[in-house]
């Protein structure tokens, strides 16, 4: 009998894999079930060019025709209420069974919530739907409050700049991107949104929220009031584990996989947002890394491994964020690193992070449209090889990197 | 009609590397090959129309700067997600320590 393997999420890790399985040579039969009703689409744009295009246009990861062909079966605005491990089988949200001989977990992350925060005018940023309600607050006139210097928060600031709408954006911490993003960029990056004419609030806490029908005020906890058309809270992602945690499977920071990708139970893998999983550059440090290439990478990995290869992931961390004329581009994970050398670049700067015993750990780069990309790129390499470059050739720019690789 | 049109000096191109050239309109990207070979494509990924001069040449390989998707740039080939449509491909020829595309 032919053998049935089963995606849950199709976001960028589960739909890569359903392709994956194909491409790998899978010949058996692949069910990719989502929570939306949308074809697989990318979220990246939804808070930069999605969100100042003149139209928006969901981007299609894979369309109707590709997914038949590839012959997954696709089936959106599906639930699944619970897995039985022992009969190997799915109960759906609509009371059916679906049988499974491996089953990939790509649940996503979900917004986190700001707790006692209700109304009309509160939203958040994960779903087509919430980025064509945003879209329609955002022009010029209209008042835009946002909660949470994060990723989101900022490039969701810089395109209702580019809108027209006026901007206030509210950190608790007295800096943004605190979370692996090293100061000095951090710093640029608030520059950058100071002259585009954002508000920043720094260091000062969300006292409360109140939401009308048509406008909503923000009290911070040194009693500054900020009234907004809207109030978007980009406070961080929470890994949906509902599904995993319910049917007994470990949890730490997400769905707990190995290197590997699998579960606990050798039938059951996890990728993306919602696996934490030990990397191995790092002495198996244990993350859980909330990126469209871990995405991609996790969902090539989990299908390669579901067919038996036995793979430990190698992949270094890597993201991007785009901000106004800037891309900011970061391979590794900065805080691993004690010692910081820049590097000036025409248009950009790059900051490498070594480890006290001089081995690149990190490369964190911004700069004008993909000034950094090729750097970082070769960074990255650089790092996945536990390379320990010359300090002196990493600060100056007129030392290829590339030549570094050879070394 | 078949033109050709003078991309760029030799020398405007490193080993391994690829440059962008605007003409007429067009975003091309002229690489060399590590034998220093000569090779003409499309200028943009056809993912999500970056400038592929950002990007890394490795072999015979181009990566996009913004999402890493391959292209076999001698050949035009896509290698893999995110990527799944080839890039074009220009004939090439150097005379007189220029490169010529036909376009």
């Amino acid at each position: 009998m032919s053998k049935h393997f089963v995606i849950v999420g199709a976001g960028e890790a589960g739909a890569r894999a359903a392709m994956g399985l194909r491409e790998q040579g899978f010949d058996g039969d692949v069910t990719l079930v989502g929570g939306e009703t949308h074809l697989p689409y990318e979220r990246p744009p939804l808070s930069k060019d999605g969100m100042v295009a003149e139209v928006f246009a969901a981007k299609t990861i894979a369309t109707a025709e590709r997914l038949a062909e590839a012959g997954v079966a696709f089936r959106g605005g599906a639930t699944v209420a619970g897995i039985d491990r022992a009969g190997k089988r799915l109960a759906m949200g609509d009371g059916s069974a679906l049988p499974y001989d491996k089953l990939l977990l790509a649940t996503g992350a979900s917004p986190r919530r700001l707790a006692g925060v209700e109304g009309e005018r509160i939203v958040y940023l994960r779903t087509i739907e919430d980025a064509q309600r945003l879209r329609g607050a955002l022009g010029a006139g209209r008042h835009i409050a946002i909660v949470g210097g994060g990723f989101i928060g900022l490039e969701l600031a810089a395109s209702a700049r580019a809108r027209g709408a006026e901007v206030t954006l509210i950190e608790a911490l007295p800096r943004l991107l605190s979370r692996g993003v090293p100061e000095a960029i951090a710093g640029r990056i608030a520059a950058r949104h100071l002259a585009g004419g954002v508000r920043l609030v720094f260091g000062d806490a969300i006292a409360g929220i109140e939401s009308g029908a048509d406008s909503a005020r923000v009290t911070l906890a040194s009693g500054t009031r900020v009234d907004a058309d809207l109030v978007l809270i980009g406070i961080g992602a929470v890994p949906n584990v509902g599904l995993a945690e319910a049917a007994g499977l470990a949890i730490d920071n997400g769905i707990a996989v190995n290197g590997q990708l699998a579960t606990d139970d050798a039938d059951i893998f996890a990728a993306g947002d919602c696996a934490s999983f030990p990397l191995a550059i790092y002495g198996g440090r244990r993350v859980r890394l909330e990126s469209w290439r871990n995405a991609q990478d996790q969902g090539n990995l989990a299908v390669r491994n579901m067919l038996g290869a036995g793979e430990i992931g190698a992949s270094v961390p890597w993201f991007w964020s785009d901000q106004y004329e800037l891309t900011l581009q970061i391979a590794g994970l900065a805080d691993e690193g004690a010692v910081t050398v820049e590097r000036e670049l025409a248009e950009g700067s790059i900051l490498f992070h070594l480890s006290a015993d001089g081995r690149l750990v990190a490369a964190s780069g911004i700069g004008v449209g993909n000034a950094v990309a090729r750097d970082i790129r070769l960074a990255e390499m650089l790092i996945g090889r536990g390379a320990r470059p010359d300090v002196a050739a990493l600060g100056d720019p007129g030392v290829r990197l590339k030549g570094l690789l050879a070394a | 009609m078949a033109e050709w049109i003078e991309a760029c000096g030799e020398e405007d191109v490193e080993t391994e590397d690829v440059i962008r050239v605007d003409r007429g309109g067009r975003v091309l990207a002229i690489y060399r090959s590590p034998d220093d070979e000569y090779f003409a494509t499309d200028g943009l990924c056809t993912h999500e129309q970056v400038s592929l001069a950002d990007g890394l040449v490795m072999d015979e390989i181009i990566e996009c700067p913004k999402h890493n998707g391959r292209f076999n740039y001698k050949t035009g080939e896509a290698k893999g997600a995110p990527v799944c449509v080839n890039l074009r491909t220009y004939r090439v020829k150097v005379e007189g320590g220029a490169v010529f595309v036909e376009v």
